[in-house]
């Protein structure tokens, strides 16, 4: 086990740790880009990205084992603010914000940038609102600061229901987005490649809980944001002569406007069904783009598996700074986002609309070889199968038309390799990066999982007198459980819980956010008031959601599912402040906690009251 | 209580949140409000109001926070109540 002194000694070496570790990946990749070029099979390019990266994390994972409590639920707070903003960033940033934004960005356009917007612009509030108190407040949980502040189980409880019913839909995809991508490189079944995928995500974080997370996370967002960022630097350094795309793709979009009025006028796309790319409002409509927004990012200040990274800091001075290198770095990667899906609409304006059926590029056929690309509504294989189905369909003049051609939405960056005509070894570091961001994202959820159901559940309500070795096994042992069950439902390609994973945001927005606000930055907030709010903002949501995809419930005012949150949240907020008026004010006793919650100097509120 | 002032302290930190709260509004929501407008000036290829969206508010957002967090530092060593460095 490692010791006190041992671990003081890690965090005093982190810049050197790391340092090491990045100079030691980019070696590596070096390596297997001369094994490519001595003629090893790219299958076993792709084994030895998957393992090599896998065995590094777990070995983190292993050596951070711990067996003290704070260690296990918070990391001992002691993880300086740029570290945590590291982690968090990798906590955040999920397979599908790896793989499938850009995708999202080529096919909506501008309309696509409320995502963009949402899931960064939260973050403001996170620093401001919400994480500095919670930091004082020292907490292990974020039901455990409910239960504090709005006296008891019944505030905890719902806080827990809160906390799961956003939590475990999108554990269960990001497991989900493991197994597709091990199954696709490295050519497993689905089912096995979960279980796989699985097994990784456990190692990281069974036996050091937070502080193996942590410390795993930040090296697995040192992979993702190098994988992400590599291929379409090359890919603009190839077009325009300059290795920043961020600012490059500014051409590529005025090409696209250009491609785009071409199209119609060589009659290759529709006039009146094209949507072109920088034009706002024309999947979304204005009330529904901001809307969408909001949600995301009052969401994202909500989402719990976020707010307990802010609980592993040394001060509350760091956890504010924490949340400033937190948005950096996830703006790395959401800045280039839209340069991904700029330079592959360019591509595919370029090279593949209008192109003659006998000859499409090559990577069309690779990718619909694998389903992810339709022409003419069948895969496109071969030349010979989509020249019959586009003739069958109608097509006479031998070449693809626009709205013939059907793009899966993950092949955006998966694909940039290839279309820039890189190795494979590139392709490979590409799927390593989608590895860590949805692995890395697993564990924060899961941990939040499974801390709710083993201190606020089973220590708080259920054996307070626990000692601490069974509080660490039962931990351990319900960890083990809900990841299981999230692998388990991952393997049945369950298609409504992938869909749900948007619902995360609107519920935890809802459930969460008035209740937290409101108890720290309003005294007169009331128990009763907070619980009653709490269940009115997210049982509208609740409500919204399950009756317009279930039951048939026409939209209110045309706002989309995905913006639930926009009816639940000013319930919630209103219910909480009525009731809050007409109920008794708060204890004194609970007005000064609040006081103490709002003065950084000092321990924690938690602390202070044991002692 | 920590500090004998402690609704002089409480007034700035609230007052810090609003304004840092307006600048999010702005960036966040009321500069996309003009997208159509912004989109007529194009720099470096880019349309201003796509860019804003897609890089310029998310600056902002990243520049806000660091400066909130510096600026609540300051108050909080005004008042006395920061924690030891």
């Amino acid at each position: 086990m490692a010791t006190k002194t041992g671990s003081g000694d890690f965090v005093d070496n982190l810049g050197k740790v790391y340092g090491i570790y990045t100079g030691g990946f980019a070696a590596f990749v070096v390596l297997l880009a001369i094994l490519e070029q001595v003629g090893v099979p790219n299958r076993w390019i792709g084994y030895l990205f998957v393992f090599f990266t896998l065995a590094v994390y777990a070995g983190i994972g292993v050596l951070s084992r711990t067996m003290q409590i704070s260690e296990y639920y918070v990391a001992g707070r002691r993880v300086p603010a740029f570290y945590n903003g590291m982690a968090t960033a990798a906590d955040w940033m999920s397979g599908a914000s790896f793989v499938g934004m850009a995708g999202s960005l080529y096919v909506l356009g501008y309309d696509g940038l409320a995502f963009v917007l949402g899931w960064t612009g939260g973050y403001v509030l996170v620093a401001v609102l919400v994480a500095p108190y919670l930091r004082k407040f020292g907490a292990y949980t974020v039901p455990d600061f409910l239960a504090a502040r709005f006296g008891g189980h019944f505030a905890r409880f719902i806080g827990i229901i809160v906390l799961f019913c956003c939590s475990f839909t999108y554990v269960t995809a990001q497991v989900y987005a493991t197994g597709i991508i091990a199954s696709r490189f490295l050519g497993m079944t689905f089912e096995v490649a979960v279980f796989v995928g699985l097994i990784g995500i456990l190692l990281c974080s069974m036996l050091g809980g937070m502080r193996a997370v942590t410390w795993t996370q930040v090296a697995q967002y040192i992979v993702l944001i190098i994988a992400y960022l590599i291929p379409v630097v090359i890919l603009s350094a190839q077009k325009y002569g300059v290795p920043i795309p961020q600012l490059m793709y500014g051409q590529a979009l005025q090409e696209i406007a250009g491609l785009e009025q071409s199209l119609v006028s060589q009659g290759l796309a529709d006039g009146a069904k094209l949507r072109p790319h920088i034009t706002p409002f024309t999947d979304y409509d204005k009330a529904n783009f901001f809307f969408l927004i909001l949600c995301l990012m009052i969401g994202t200040a909500s989402l719990p598996h976020i707010l307990m990274r802010y609980f592993t800091t040394p001060s509350v001075r760091a956890a504010r700074k924490s949340v400033g290198w937190s948005l950096l770095f996830i703006f790395l990667l959401y800045f280039t986002a839209p340069a991904y899906a700029a330079f592959a609409k360019l591509e595919v304006y370029q090279n593949v609309i209008g192109a003659s059926l006998d000859s499409l590029p090559q990577w069309v056929y690779t990718y619909g070889q694998i389903g992810l690309m339709k022409v003419c509504g069948v895969d496109a294989t071969t030349a010979a199968a989509v020249k019959e189905a586009c003739l069958a369909a109608g097509r006479t003049d031998g070449l693809l038309h626009l709205r013939d051609l059907a793009i899966n939405r993950d092949v955006i960056v998966i694909a940039t390799p290839e279309i820039a005509g890189l190795p494979y070894v590139i392709a490979g570091l590409v799927a390593a990066g989608g590895l860590a961001a949805a692995m890395s994202t697993a564990d924060g959820l899961l941990l939040a999982i499974a801390n709710a159901l083993s201190h606020d559940i089973y220590y708080k309500m259920v054996d307070p007198h626990a000692s601490t070795a069974r509080r660490l096994v039962v931990a351990r042992i319900l960890l083990i459980l809900v990841a299981i069950c999230a692998a388990w439902l991952a393997s049945t390609k369950p298609a409504d819980i992938l869909s749900m994973v948007a619902w995360a945001f609107s519920l935890a927005a809802a459930g969460n956010f008035p209740a937290l606000v409101l108890g720290v930055w309003w005294k007169r907030c009331t128990s009763q008031g907070a619980v009653a709010g709490m269940i009115a903002g997210f049982g509208v949501t609740l409500f919204y959601l399950l009756a317009t995809r279930y039951g048939g419930m026409a939209e209110w005012w045309g706002v989309k599912n995905i913006s639930a949150a926009i009816f639940g949240l000013p319930v919630g907020v209103i219910v909480m402040i009525v009731v809050s008026k007409m109920t008794p004010e708060p204890s004194q006793e609970m007005q000064d906690m609040i006081d103490d919650l709002r003065t950084p100097r000092g321990e924690t509120v938690l602390d202070k009251v044991k002692a | 209580m920590a500090s004998p002032d402690t609704s002089g302290y409480w007034d700035k930190t609230r007052t810090l949140m609003w304004i840092t709260m307006a600048v999010w509004v702005f960036f966040g929501f009321i500069v996309h409000f003009f997208v159509g407008a912004l989109n007529s000036v194009t720099i470096l290829g880019f349309p201003l109001g796509f860019y804003m969206a897609a890089q310029g508010s998310l600056i902002a957002f990243v520049i806000l926070i660091f400066w909130f967090s510096s600026r609540q530092d300051a108050i909080d060593r005004e008042y006395g109540v920061a924690e030891d460095d």
